[in-house]
């Protein structure tokens, strides 16, 4: 059936914030959909409060509505839009729910909006455990049997009806936590028995253990027609027990016979066929590693983070055939956009093996529980190419930039045995390397393989890159064998492992290869193994063959991306290398993309010229630069992954646009840094950088404490810490100690200021510059920009102050020079504007400003960098005149995901998403934006403990709550001093077991906990956020955040208007004018 | 551990390719032609219909999941050769008793690892029919003609087999059939009477069968030109299923023409077009012969599917006589099961319309 042709519009509902588990890949699925649509000639009308994403452009929505993603805000958006029809299976999770909200409470029918694609019914087939389950019942699909369990009893008694083994997960727990196995009766007692009492509602789900079987899933397409087809099928190595964003995972199955793949293909088809998906589909399967026997373990009937990883995978564009099916379409009618000579209804067939490794913020927060299971942990993950799995795996270990480029790391030669055990037994984020290290101590396979139920495929070749690893190590670099050196690199060994083994630079073994006459190839990702020609040119590199890629005679810039998405450097930096590539496009050059994370839009095969999906190493994207002999490198717009090759790609001669790599330097190194604005006469925090203990706490007793203290080279204030002591600073040098990273050193210590804290982008062509504003954070210096509340335009800032910083990044901007863009982050405190520090580079903001005001920045800081003037692009200079409403960004944290992690606000950042609110004035802008605390529901309690450096601070907030009905307990000290200060105390709090009762018994409003330090495990404070989070409690950390809520606090008002952004625009013209 | 010899495919076209050698240790001369699937390397191997072919895997990792005693789909590997890309000389799987490379050396069969296969399948494309060389030495002579040809000849049973069973009497055509062909049909209780292609129809009548299917197998189709009336006769005389070969052969009877494709469809994920319904299977495939289009007499045949990326036609449907044929494999392995009901329904079929008869009583 071709194109329904009475769909004019059509609404889509956005993901919204980033969250673990809900990041990029809905940006991505969500902007194909959407340009899908358009070219359809329907009109797009997208709701997504998420603005750092490329779908919320202008370009990709004809109407974008960057408001709550609630039913409230979708139906008003309805009422005024008139759509025909509504898609809400490209908005992960929060999309899928909406729809299903939206349906149940008769808006879509009200206002006569056709639901496109799946239906509610299917949704709930799919989603609801127990309608699923009938529903396999009833076509002879096997499931695991399961219950949901509220007494012991009735746990025993399931148990005794489906036997062991069988896994107890208790509801609302943080990670599983409070769960287990049981393989017996005696186990299953004390399981049973923990994770009902761990459970805050009683209530554990009983099922049976398939821990240790194959987990495979399958990425199925359905269309109205009753086509099926398989995109893709993919292989977890890590076996059931770990959830798949968490898992090791290659395309495609390697260990699955023709017989047992097409016997889960077969289950797959009848299964959607059966939920009557249109669109797509993930299913999970677990298979018995010594049976064909298999269960069905999850059904995804919607685009998910697998289906994106399925189409980097294959180059087949899941969620636009998919938004394609949903407005009619079949399958067999829709060109394979990558051939563009087959059509959609074509299984990919593929000749090289996907590897993907999930991206981990351990490292940001080393006092998180770093075991694995059902909950998943990363924030990210990357994905390689190769011929074989060693050549992926080896391209991606080096994509992940966790500093590691082999499998044998220095750290773990001094694990002892017994703890080995331990690690391979219990799936952690460091288990790749555990198994490395375990055979290199000559571990067996057998051992290693029954310790973690890998299957031994996987473990055949670990061992044998360990084996490699280990016999070119044995050499020296006169003496290692060309043959062998040929093994490495058909192995894709990093360059950068090598040079560590031989302990020379890095470029000594580029020159070998040179002088070899060594280089990888290049192969096309097509879909079809070559059976056909294709169009699309999106490519990867291997050491196994022929390079088959042609390049063009054009004139070529290359875009280096910003890789994995991780905890300060996120979906912004995505958003920034799109427009990038279009920006180039658009000067008429090719632009050239180098990127490696499989969710994003940047890894989109039709938004470069050229597209490598390779490792963001030296190696990797020298090679892609020699062999597309690009003209220029742009490096400002991947966050700090592109400017920390700046160093390798200069050696080697390449040019870099816009602001030179001296220069950056200058900008990134605190000591020139420093000396830069002592010599344009700006104030800046003072500070110094120490290079040892001593002189770490001889330099704080200078400044004087509060001092903070930090990395010098860091993402998102890796180990950053505001403290006010010297008691409080050895504890931190002890720590840091044991953490024993010998990159930490040295550290910047500086004084802390407790002002005013905001930040410009700033776009230069190193004469001029344009700020398209400024934004004001909400919380004092001291939290991370990322994790404060922003408000633009400034709330509280004299012109003298804009006019101050703004001079002050036009001189900085003249100095350097800086061609291209900057972020400068500013504090102000007792009048005096103080330079915080400056990025060379884009930053988190950038997204949002240039959408709240809808000037291009990236395309403006692009061009400057190409040697366009800014007086060509923007008649103003300086500060551009502020718009007439307001633009709130909230900070959203993945809190409940990450079990041991202390989302305290600080220095360190911890956030994982933005939410944006536009309103007129700041009260509307922030309404939208932040987390209420709703409206007078029953009981309205907070929970208060406040250090006592905030006490008396926190008198007056606490009085204007007191005020407006709300009752408060407290710890002891914060009762003692509220109740000494005239406010009136409930309930006195003394221990843990009381936070529990109190939290089970009595509905909270919300907890104030103002910490000392924060991200101590065995301090009362972390407990109780711990426990608030638990009990999905809001928790807040800073009394800048409660005074802003308090403000919102005359009642959360379901009458506010929605406007699309260009709505906006119009409520006042601005005075710029767009080039 | 074995000494890896290195050794060459050297194509007709001039071009060679280095890699090191294993499997039997003989040269090789065959067409070269490669399939796409990414499961399935063991029924392809012991696929008759790769009879006097060099065979490429596209996917570049064979030999993951090693050899099973369940998944043959002939006893002895007819093929010429192998092709890969990385041998994984670790296999793991529950079923799995032998590696590829051993299967290969008991089989006979000369295989090549390390090679560029996507580099080689383009180049395959870019040539159409190659044949190419297998051998320790670069062959720089003109590789000169096949000494064999007639593939069927070779792969075909010398002698009739029965297989009781209680459901209808199915006699199969063997051009090289396929293990699974048959599993299919006695899965569904018929009782199967293999024969050699050469059977005539009056041998045929003899046997009282409720249908005949007609195998696939190897070669071009013309080859068989001699036995075309006697296929048409029994075509005429029992309800009629052919697969792939079996198509080709019965299209030809009919006097429609058939031609070599550029380089053939051999994969898991070619799309059909069931053109009755509209709806769209995915279906396995081995062939590098076609049923010409304009060659079909309509008045005597339907097309009843499509390709649905080159429109090739991919199934017949007779309009007087119940002859069905399809050029795709719905016995599937390697391969989706997608059209597993066409041998389901030519079985009903055939059990619909008339008493069952017993091939041995």
């Amino acid at each position: 059936m071709p194109l329904n042709k009475s769909l004019k519009k059509v609404l889509v509902i956005g993901s919204g914030p980033i969250v673990i588990g809900q990041a990029a890949e809905f940006d991505y699925a969500g902007t194909q959909a959407c340009i899908a649509l358009k070219e359809e000639g329907i009109e797009v009308v997208l709701i997504n409060n998420n603005p750092a994403t490329i779908m919320t452009d202008e370009e990709v929505a004809d109407k974008v509505y960057i408001e709550p993603l609630n039913v409230e805000s979708i139906e008003k958006i309805i009422k005024k839009e008139k759509p025909d029809g509504i898609i809400g299976t490209l908005g992960g999770q929060t999309g899928l729910n909406l729809t299903v909200q939206l349906y149940e409470q008769n808006i879509l029918e009200k206002y006569n909006v056709e639901l496109l694609g799946t239906s509610v019914e299917s949704i709930q087939n799919g989603e609801d455990r127990e309608k699923f389950r009938n529903l396999m019942l009833q076509i002879g699909e096997p499931i695991p049997e399961s219950a949901i369990i509220h007494s012991f009893e009735e746990g025993i008694a399931f148990v005794k009806e489906i036997g062991f083994p069988v896994i107890i997960r208790p509801a609302y727990t943080l990670g599983g936590d409070g769960g287990g196995f049981a393989y017996n009766d005696e186990e299953l007692e004390t399981v049973l028995k923990k994770g009902l009492a761990a459970s805050p509602i009683q209530q554990v789900l009983v099922e049976r253990s398939i821990k240790g079987w194959k987990e495979i899933e399958y990425e199925v397409m359905r269309d109205a027609n009753d086509t099926c087809i398989i995109v893709c099928n993919m292989e977890n190595m890590d076996p059931v027990g770990v959830h798949t964003g968490d898992s090791i995972v290659v395309a495609p199955s390697q260990t699955l016979t023709d017989v047992q793949y097409q016997m889960l293909r077969d289950s797959s088809i009848k299964v959607i066929k059966e939920l009557k998906i249109i669109g797509g589909c993930n299913i999970q399967f677990a298979l018995h590693p010594e049976s064909n026997q298999y269960y069905i373990i999850e059904v995804n009937p919607r685009v998910s983070r697998s289906s994106a990883l399925a189409s980097k995978a294959t180059g087949y564009p899941i969620a636009r055939m998919a938004a394609k099916c949903a407005i009619g379409y079949h399958l067999d009618e829709i060109v394979n956009p990558i051939t563009g000579n087959t059509f959609a209804s074509f299984e990919p067939a593929i000749d090289y093996i996907v590897v993907k490794l999930p991206r981990f913020p351990f490292d940001k927060f080393p006092e998180a529980d770093r075991t694995l299971g059902t909950q998943m942990k990363a924030t990210g993950e990357v994905m390689a190419i190769d011929r074989t799995f060693e050549g992926a795996l080896n391209k991606a270990i080096r994509s992940m930039e966790m500093n590691v480029y082999g499998l044998c790391l220095e750290k773990n030669k001094f694990i002892a045995e017994l703890n080995l055990n331990e690690l391979l037994k219990q799936a952690n984020d460091q288990r790749l390397f555990i198994i490395a290290e375990s055979f290199r101590r000559g571990i067996t396979l057998e051992k290693v393989q029954q310790l973690t139920e890998i299957d031994p495929w996987f473990l055949h070749k670990i061992s044998s890159i360990v084996t490699l690893e280990t016999e070119l190590a044995s050499f020296n670099w006169s003496k290692v064998p060309v043959s062998l050196l040929k093994v490495a690199k058909r192995n894709n060994v990093a360059d950068k492992l090598l040079s560590q083994i031989y302990g020379i630079p890095e470029k000594q073994v580029r020159d070998k290869w040179k002088e070899l006459g060594w280089k990888p190839g290049y192969k096309m990702v097509d879909t079809c193994s070559a059976e056909f020609d294709a169009v699309t040119p999106y490519y990867y590199s291997t050491w196994h063959g022929f390079d088959e890629v042609e390049v063009t005679g054009k004139k070529k810039i290359l875009v280096i991306g910003s890789g994995p998405i991780r905890i300060g450097q996120g979906i912004e930096f995505d958003y920034c290398s799109v427009h990038a590539a279009k920006a180039i496009k658009k000067k008429g050059y090719e632009a050239v993309v180098i990127n490696n994370n499989p969710e994003t839009v940047s890894t989109d095969y039709s938004v470069a010229d050229r597209l490598y999906f390779e490792p963001l190493a030296a190696e990797d994207v020298l090679h892609v630069i020699e062999k597309e002999q690009v003209e220029g490198v742009l490096i400002q717009f991947g966050g700090q992954t592109a400017i920390n090759l700046a160093h390798d790609l200069e050696e080697e001669g390449i040019k870099i646009l816009g602001t030179t790599v001296k220069n950056v330097d200058r900008l990134e190194d605190r000591k020139e840094f420093y000396q830069l604005l002592e010599d344009l006469d700006i104030p800046h925090i003072e500070g110094q950088t120490v290079s040892h203990p001593d002189e770490l706490i001889e330099a704080a007793t200078k400044l004087g404490y509060p001092v903070l203290v930090r990395p010098s080279y860091v993402i998102g204030g890796q180990s950053m810490f505001t403290l006010f002591s010297e008691t409080e600073l050895s504890h931190y040098i002890l720590q840091l100690e044991k953490n024993s990273q010998a990159t930490m050193w040295p550290l910047l210590v500086d004084k802390y200021l407790p002002g005013l804290e905001c930040e410009i982008d700033v776009i230069c062509d190193g004469k001029d510059i344009v700020v398209p504003g400024i934004f004001e954070h909400i919380e004092k210096a001291g939290v991370h920009s990322g994790d404060s509340i922003s408000v633009f335009p400034p709330v509280s800032m004299s012109e003298k102050m804009k006019e101050t910083l703004i001079d002050y990044a036009w001189k900085i901007a003249n100095s350097a020079p800086v061609i291209g863009i900057m972020n400068i982050q500013f504090v102000i405190y007792d009048d005096l504007v103080n330079v915080l520090e400056v990025n060379p580079r884009s930053s988190r903001t950038v997204p949002i400003m240039s959408k709240v005001t809808g000037i291009p920045m990236i395309e403006w800081a692009t061009r400057v960098q190409l040697g366009e003037t800014l007086s060509v692009l923007c008649s103003t200079k300086g500060l551009l005149d502020e718009p007439a409403y307001y633009s709130v960004k909230t900070p959203v944290f993945s809190s409940s995901k990450l079990k041991g992690v202390d989302h305290v606000l600080g220095p360190e950042m911890k956030s994982t998403g933005e939410a944006l609110g536009m309103g007129v004035t700041y009260q509307e802008a922030l309404e939208k934006s932040i987390p209420s605390l709703g409206g007078q529901t029953e009981g309205n309690y907070l929970f208060c403990s406040i250090s006592d450096r905030d006490k008396q601070a926190s008198l007056p907030i606490m009085q204007d709550l007191v005020k407006k009905q709300y009752k408060i307990a407290a710890t002891a000290g914060t009762a003692a001093y509220f109740q000494s200060a005239g406010i009136q105390v409930e309930k006195v709090i003394k221990n843990e077991d009381e936070v529990i009762e109190l939290f089970r018994n009595q509905p909270m409003k919300a907890v104030i906990n103002i910490p000392n330090q924060g991200r101590n495990k065995i301090k009362f404070g972390f407990q109780i956020r711990e426990h608030a989070v638990r009990y999905k409690i809001p928790v807040f950390t800073h009394l800048d955040t409660i005074e802003a809520i308090i403000g919102l606090e005359k009642g959360y008002s379901s009458d506010f208007e929605v406007r699309a952004v260009n709505e906006y625009y119009k409520l006042e013209e601005r005075g710029a004018v767009h080039g | 551990m074995n000494i890896l010899q290195n050794g060459y495919l050297t194509l007709e076209t001039g071009e060679v390719f280095e890699g090191v050698l294993i499997g039997a240790d003989k040269d090789s001369l065959g067409e070269v032609v490669f399939n796409t699937s990414m499961t399935g390397y063991q029924e392809i191997i012991t696929d008759p219909s790769y009879a006097g072919q060099i065979i490429t895997f596209c996917y570049p990792i064979i030999g993951s999941y090693g050899i099973n005693a369940i998944d043959n789909e002939s006893i002895t590997p007819a093929l010429a050769g192998v092709v890969i890309g990385d041998l994984c000389e670790t296999p793991s799987h529950y079923q799995s008793v032998n590696k590829f490379s051993e299967k290969l050396k008991q089989a006979g069969v000369p295989g090549i690892a390390g090679i560029d296969t996507r580099l080689l399948v383009k180049t395959i494309r870019s040539r159409g029919t190659v044949k190419g060389y297998l051998s320790k030495t670069k062959n720089n002579d003109n590789l000169g003609p096949d000494n064999q040809s007639f593939w069927v000849d070779k792969v075909s049973t010398k002698k009739i087999q029965y297989f009781k069973n209680n459901g209808p009497h199915v006699v199969l055509m063997d051009y090289g059939f396929k293990k699974s062909i048959l599993n299919a049909l006695l899965d569904e209780n018929c009782a199967v009477t293999i024969v050699p292609y050469h059977t005539p129809y009056e041998k045929i009548k003899a046997l009282n069968p409720d249908g005949v299917l007609f195998s696939n197998g190897p070669g071009d189709p013309m080859e068989l030109k001699k036995w075309f009336p006697e296929i048409k006769k029994i075509t005429q005389n029992y309800p009629t299923l052919g697969i792939c070969l079996g198509h080709q052969l019965i299209a030809l009877a009919y006097g429609a023409k058939t031609e070599k494709l550029a380089y053939g469809h051999r994969g898991g994920n070619h799309p059909v077009k069931e053109l009755m319904t509209g709806k769209v299977k995915i279906t396995a495939q081995n062939h590098g012969y076609v049923v010409v289009d304009e060659s079909i007499d309509n008045k005597l045949f339907d097309i009843s599917y499509r390709n649905v990326n080159d429109r090739s036609i991919e199934g017949l449907k007779h309009k007087n006589y119940p002859i069905q044929t399809v050029q795709f494999h719905p016995e599937a392995h390697p391969g989706p099961s997608d059209t597993e009901y066409i041998l389901k329904d030519f079985i009903t079929q055939i059990a619909s319309m008339g008493e069952t008869v017993y091939a041995i009583k």
